[in-house]
């Protein structure tokens, strides 16, 4: 039911790619680090009942049940996601404008971050006993940024619903971030006045930096994010700044040493 | 080892199946990655997987290289010594194809980006360094080798082994994201053996075998 925007682009020079690889090759390390463990692991995950809380810097701060966050006029997005480790797909997502939620809790002018955070449950996420990360995974975005038309909360992807290893029930989708900034089971949204602490900024702050906006010209310490392979091609191609969606968000980033601000 | 045991394991060891058998049993992962690969077996990203098992068997076998000795001396079986250089030779092989599958496939000869890898990506060049060790140690594993170079300056070069050991071993350690098990495991088997021959060749360990005190020198041991 949801639906359709057209977000890309060319068809043929992006085309989806395949369900089965985008639900079976997956960096989710809750469910361990192998590529395959979250689609072999994540059924332990319980995404019924479940709850989003909204606060900080609000004025109206707001706990969503999922059946609420489903209420949301869905859409599908089809967007490249860019892998930090130098692979890619394209996937069709299904969601709505991060900015739908934000504006609801009304956020007061203290407000200039976003924090996530995913669910910490050992339990439903085995993956959180070893201490691969600090649990749980947190993510952040500025607050323009996740007030972007293109910043998505999604609930499904390929027209069903989200499968657990891709972040059910409900993740963030950000396109022209290295995927890690896209946090996926997501139970809380803080607006802060500071820019909030992040998982793999904490674990690396030398390879991970707050902004990680794909940028061809800056160099990852292990991996050349010149190029990129797109999951299911031969060959390698060339990485787009901003993973392709710069005259959407690049007057975000004017004026900012994006070498420093990596 | 009880020495009955010890006589029949050294009999097999010593019949002329012992290496052939070997021989096609070190082939059986590189027959399993090439199955897998002509069988869409090694997933979405199959070229990522291909280079990352044929690494993971490079490291293996350089390991089990690296363990013949130390069982040898533990139980006490001579016999283990006749496989080293093939189980080295392995290592090499697979170290071979890992370094084959990222240049040839992965990178597809960017040559280019291949150099900008080895000397900006420390993991890389730890992992290059290691491959450069076995090359060397794979030209010189024949007898002829040995001779041409002689026994003393031989023995110095393959004990190159141990930095090829511990690069490949901190290769793995430097590539993967966060803090994970595995690696480490593999680092730790390294320490292990390192440890076995230390522990072996220590003056206690000497004096005991010459059933003599403890002496604090290792002259006059073996």
């Amino acid at each position: 039911d949801a639906k359709t925007t057209v977000q890309p682009p060319d068809a043929k020079m992006d085309p989806v790619t395949p369900q089965k690889s985008a639900t079976t090759y997956n960096n989710f390390y809750e469910f361990g680090t192998g590529k395959t463990d979250p689609s072999e692991y994540a059924g332990t995950l319980k995404t019924r009942p479940w709850e989003v809380v909204v606060d900080g810097e609000v004025g109206k701060p707001m706990t969503f049940g999922i059946e609420d966050l489903l209420k949301f006029p869905l859409e599908e997005r089809i967007y490249r996601l860019r892998c930090v480790e130098a692979w890619s797909m394209v996937i069709p997502w299904v969601g709505f404008p991060l900015a739908e939620v934000l504006k609801r809790v009304e956020p007061t002018g203290a407000a200039k971050y976003v924090a996530f955070r995913t669910l910490h449950d050992p339990a439903q996420m085995p993956g959180q006993r070893l201490g691969v990360l600090n649990w749980p995974y947190t993510e952040g975005l500025r607050l323009d940024e996740a007030m972007h038309p293109l910043a998505i909360l999604a609930v499904g992807m390929y027209g069903d619903v989200l499968p657990n290893q891709n972040g059910a029930p409900i993740r963030l989708v950000v396109p022209w971030k290295y995927g890690f900034k896209s946090i996926k089971s997501v139970v809380r949204i803080t607006l802060t006045k500071d820019q909030p602490p992040t998982a793999w900024n904490r674990s690396q702050p030398f390879e991970y930096g707050f902004y990680a906006n794909v940028n061809p010209d800056v160099d990852h310490p292990r991996w050349s994010q010149a190029n990129e392979r797109r999951v299911g091609d031969f060959f390698r191609r060339k990485t787009l700044a901003f993973n392709g969606y710069g005259e959407e968000v690049a007057s975000l980033y004017s004026g900012m040493d994006l070498r420093k601000y990596f | 080892m009880a020495t009955g045991i010890r006589q029949t394991v050294s009999a097999a060891l010593m019949s002329r199946w012992a290496k052939p058998a070997v021989f096609v049993a070190a082939l059986l992962p590189m027959a399993w990655t090439f199955w897998l690969a002509g069988t869409g077996g090694l997933g979405a990203e199959p070229i990522a997987e291909g280079v990352r098992q044929t690494g993971l068997w490079a490291l293996r076998f350089l390991l089990i290289a690296l363990a013949v000795t130390p069982l040898r001396q533990l139980t006490r079986v001579p016999a283990l010594a006749r496989f080293r250089r093939m189980i080295g030779l392995f290592a090499f092989a697979y170290a071979l194809l890992h370094v084959l599958t990222y240049v040839g496939i992965d990178q597809f000869f960017d040559w280019a980006a291949v150099w900008k890898d080895i000397v900006k990506r420390p993991y890389i060049t730890v992992g290059m360094g290691a491959f450069v060790i076995l090359t060397a140690l794979a030209a010189t594993s024949t007898n002829g080798m040995v001779k041409r170079l002689g026994g003393r300056r031989w023995r110095a070069l393959h004990k190159t082994v141990f930095a090829a050991g511990l690069a490949g071993c901190f290769h793995y350690v430097m590539l993967v994201k966060g803090w994970q098990i595995p690696p480490f495991v593999y680092l730790a088997v390294f320490a292990g053996l390192v440890a076995l021959r230390l522990a072996w060749a220590s003056p206690w360990r000497i004096a005991v075998r010459a059933g003599r005190q403890p002496i604090f020198s290792r002259s006059g041991g073996d």
